[in-house]
């Protein structure tokens, strides 16, 4: 990878921003076309985000899915790998998570099973990165068609278990029994409201929490431990993590596992904050809008953060558009997400070269003697 | 009757030069790959191109069949001006190209290959069967063996460096450049492809032939010219030449810092080496039977022009790849293809590596000077605890490093792709030594460095000889192997020529050894 000529402040706020910007423009353009006031719309989208009761808890509860799933394919850049396996890990963490409650659930203390079965999701995830992990490092399978096979595989395998042996009893839909009581993570208008605040229902849970140490634990792991500098320094150039003895190969597939623990750690949100059991499709994607949340956070853990925050107030202020105004469906709303992933995760480098003309002329200027 | 149609193509105006090239630059940021190159090539010769990597020879001849164009001077083919904006350009005057890597789609037939990118139109069937039928008339003419119809990826590197030429034929090629092209070949292919070489010639073809083994060049060449550090040094009839003389040419460097250093005092034995061959992926030996001693507080040097052997030994000293026969003993550890050796474990043992390669594998060059400074040694106690690495104490170790070595400039946390040459070279260095290595194994240390740090690094070099540190010197310029080393040991083809003490020989001695004379031999036709 080619170190960015501009200066730090540029590569890692006014792009994002300007990205955004267009992409907001265009999908402006289009809601003008339907025939509605885009201004309205944004304001709409806003306060729907964050000012309506319970907005910001669903923002959040998004945020949180987000930041794991970014965090995901952070890591795995990190040694120059493209995991777009998100959603399979993720949906394989739920899977860790189910058989952990179902199994030890009235067995063990609440809390311990609460805790194995956080473990549980990063576990299941882990091994779910660590094969196609394995297969890139050993038999060199590229591991951006492995991920995306095991997506498939990983679905598949959730459809086998939840419409057979661990189907619910005395139903019709493909998932399991309810955990047991307790078997959960608090949300948070539960606890504000033991305490006296009264804010909104929402899922938003203690994974966010969960969500922000991860964010911190990876920044620890990537730049302050020996592991995170073997990884960078195999991603950057595996000649020299050779030369240095490091063997690329073991480096790719630990990353690889890390990367499948963190986007199975998704499924906590969703299954032992809300759910509280295993449903079908309850990654819906996340795993792959991870991709555009990395690529918008610039593998940062910082970046990621905010980059999640965007696309959870995308989707609550997407729902309340549909719900707003007769015009705009839930297409419609698909669609600014779309555009919003387009000019910020495929398209994000679109305005370098540009902005790197301005900046260098400048500079220049600055120094005219300097050659 | 191919002679024939070359003299009508002609069209009567001779010109002896079937290329000719004036005053060629060309620049690659500051770096000058070819400066003011002027080359003759003579119609219906083979002419031999031959320097080192990185002399400029393969961007010479990507000017010359339209791949970069020059930043100045003139292109002639058969006497005319000619400007190439692209290789088609150059096609169209009959200059054709055969790849060093094999340009082929490697599931389509020769045939398919051969006609690709001038099939013609519509309806493939027609210009196949036209093609085959002038093909086979090739074929004939110049003795090139090809089964049209096979698969080209089950085809042996030798036929499929026939397809090439093939192709570069079919478009009616008067000029072919060759880049390297026995570097993949077996002696039994290269013998065949020299035959083929000579029936061209005698049809008139011209031939252009970059290598930088000198034996081709003497066996099959006209004449020869010589390129080092992107200028044309020499230029010369091959049969008024010798080997040693070009051995010479190609490596010498005419502005070195020419000091003699004393020798120094020699210890015990540090490393010692009995049998060493490596065997690479293609089958082929590159390393064969390397046989000696390495001492303390000498300085042991290995001559040789460049790809002969001598990385592969760096290689395998360093613990980044086993031995495939014999083995090496530091201390009382012997290490063999069995006994697995590792290069954190060399460096456990006092052993550091100046790898040959400092950007690929000496740095990592997005990183900051000082994560590139501990590269191989972060799990050292004075950098962190535990599995924590601690930047601060890092910055200062680096910044501690930077300014015992003179880097320039001296910032920890500038990019390690942003310090110039020399100072990237200073930082490698920096970081091998301070782990206060009982052996040194060093790769080209001046390869591309300015002139003061090349004397900086040449003195730290001795420096370090003195205080009893065995070193191991890699290097492809003559000049400072002459001017570091104790010992010198001459590599030829993966095999040790033989080793000398510095008093004992001259460099012509040396240019002979490296020519691939065994160092016995080459006592006796001196005296």
């Amino acid at each position: 990878m080619q170190a960015s000529r501009l200066p730090r402040y540029v590569d890692i706020c006014v792009i994002p921003i300007l990205n955004l910007l267009t992409a907001l423009f265009v999908a402006g353009i289009i809601i003008a076309i339907i025939g509605e006031n885009p201004f309205t719309a944004l304001s709409v989208m806003l306060k729907g985000a964050f000012v309506y009761k319970g907005g910001l808890g669903y923002t959040l509860f998004y945020t949180t899915n987000f930041i794991f799933t970014g965090l995901a394919v952070a890591v795995a850049f990190h040694a120059m790998l493209f995991n777009i396996g998100g959603e399979g890990q993720a949906a394989m963490g739920g899977l860790g998570i189910g058989l952990v409650a179902l199994s030890l659930g009235g067995i063990l203390p609440v809390l311990v099973v609460i805790a194995l079965a956080i473990l549980g999701s990063a576990l299941f995830g882990a091994i779910w990165g660590f094969i196609p992990g394995y297969l890139q490092a050993k038999r060199g399978s590229h591991i951006v068609i492995t991920t995306i096979m095991f997506n498939f595989i990983a679905s598949a395998i959730m459809v086998w278990l939840l419409a057979g042996m661990l189907m619910a009893p005395n139903q019709m839909s493909p998932e399991t029994i309810s955990f047991q009581n307790g078997v959960m993570l608090w949300q948070f208008h539960d606890i504000l409201n033991r305490l006296g605040f009264d804010i909104g229902r929402s899922p938003l849970n203690l994974s966010f929490v969960l969500a922000l140490i991860c964010c911190f634990l990876v920044w620890l792991l990537i730049w302050r431990t020996h592991l995170g500098y073997r990884i960078r320094a195999t991603g950057f150039s595996p000649k020299a993590s050779t030369y240095a003895g490091y063997k690329p190969e073991t480096i790719i597939i630990i990353t690889m596992a890390i990367s499948g623990a963190l986007a199975g750690m998704m499924a906590v949100n969703e299954i032992l904050g809300v759910q509280h059991r295993v449903i079908l499709n309850f990654t819906s994607g996340y795993g792959f809008t991870g991709i555009a949340v990395a690529l918008m956070g610039r593998n940062h853990p910082l970046g990621i953060i905010f980059a999640s925050l965007l696309f959870g107030a995308l989707f609550q202020g997407g729902a309340e558009l549909d719900f707003e105004f007769q015009t705009i469906t839930r297409d419609m709303v698909v669609m600014i997400q779309g555009l919003i992933i387009l000019f910020s995760g495929a398209l994000a480098y679109m305005f370098n070269p540009m902005l790197e003309k301005l900046f260098l002329n400048e500079e220049r200027l600055k120094e005219p003697n300097n050659d | 009757m191919k002679k024939k149609i070359l003299e009508q193509k002609n069209g009567g105006q001779k010109s002896p030069f079937a290329v000719s090239l004036k005053s060629i630059c060309k620049s690659f940021g500051p770096v000058r790959a070819n400066d003011e190159i002027c080359l003759n090539v003579s119609s219906g010769t083979i002419h031999g191109i031959i320097g080192e990597n990185g002399a400029g020879k393969s961007t010479l001849m990507s000017i010359l069949y339209g791949f970069y164009q020059p930043d100045s001077g003139d292109i002639q083919v058969d006497g005319k001006a000619a400007i190439f904006k692209q290789p088609s350009d150059a096609i169209r005057l009959g200059i054709g190209m055969v790849h060093q890597h094999f340009m082929l789609v490697p599931n389509f037939t020769a045939l398919e290959n051969i006609i690709l990118g001038s099939e013609g139109k519509m309806g493939l069937k027609n210009g196949l069967q036209n093609a085959k039928l002038k093909l086979e008339e090739l074929k004939s003419t110049y003795g090139l063996e090809v089964d049209l119809d096979n698969v080209t990826e089950d085809l042996p590197v030798g036929i499929q460096q026939r397809i090439e030429i093939l192709k570069a034929l079919y478009r009616g090629a008067r000029v072919l450049i060759l880049d390297e092209p026995t570097g993949v070949l077996t002696p039994q292919e290269t013998d065949q492809l020299f035959e083929i070489l000579l029936a061209l010639k005698s049809e008139g073809v011209t031939i252009l032939l970059i290598t930088h083994k000198l034996h081709e060049i003497m066996a099959i060449t006209d004449e020869v010219s010589v390129m080092r550090q992107g200028k044309m040094v020499a230029n010369t009839l091959t049969k008024k030449t010798s080997p040693e003389w070009l051995a010479e040419q190609m490596v010498g460097r005419s502005v070195l810092v020419n000091t003699k250093y004393e020798s120094g005092k020699v210890g015990s034995v540090a490393l010692s080496a009995d049998g060493i061959g490596v065997t690479d992926k293609r089958g082929f030996d590159s390393l064969k039977n390397a046989t000696f001693d390495l001492r303390s507080g000498e300085i042991l040097g290995i001559a040789g022009i460049a790809g002969n052997g001598q990385s592969e030994l760096l290689s395998v000293l360093s613990g980044i790849t086993p031995p495939s026969r014999g083995n090496f003993r530091i201390n009382d550890k012997i290490f063999d293809s069995k006994n697995h050796c590792s290069p954190g474990l060399m460096r456990e043992l006092g052993l550091s590596h100046v790898p040959e390669d400092r950007h690929a594998e000496g740095l990592v060059l997005p990183f900051q000077a000082f994560e590139s400074v501990i590269l191989g040694y972060e799990k050292n106690p004075s950098f962190g605890t535990g599995f924590f690495t601690k930047p601060e104490q890092i910055q200062a170790h680096c910044a501690r490093l930077q300014d015992s070595f003179d880097v320039r400039p001296q910032n920890p946390t500038l990019i390690s792709s942003q310090f110039s040459g020399g100072n990237q070279q200073k930082l490698v260095l920096s970081r091998e030594i301070s782990s206060a290595p009982k052996i040194l194994l060093v790769g080209q240390p001046t390869r591309g460095v300015d002139i003061g740090a090349i004397e900086f690094i040449h003195k730290t070099l001795i420096k370090m000889r003195d205080s009893g540190c065995a070193i191991l010197l890699v290097s492809v310029e003559l000049e400072e192997i002459l001017s570091l080393s104790d010992r010198i040991l001459v590599m030829n083809s993966g095999e040790i020529m033989g080793i000398v003490s510095k008093a004992n020989t001259t460099k012509a001695m040396l240019g002979k050894m490296m020519a691939g004379i065994p160092l016995e031999k080459a006592i006796e036709e001196k005296n």
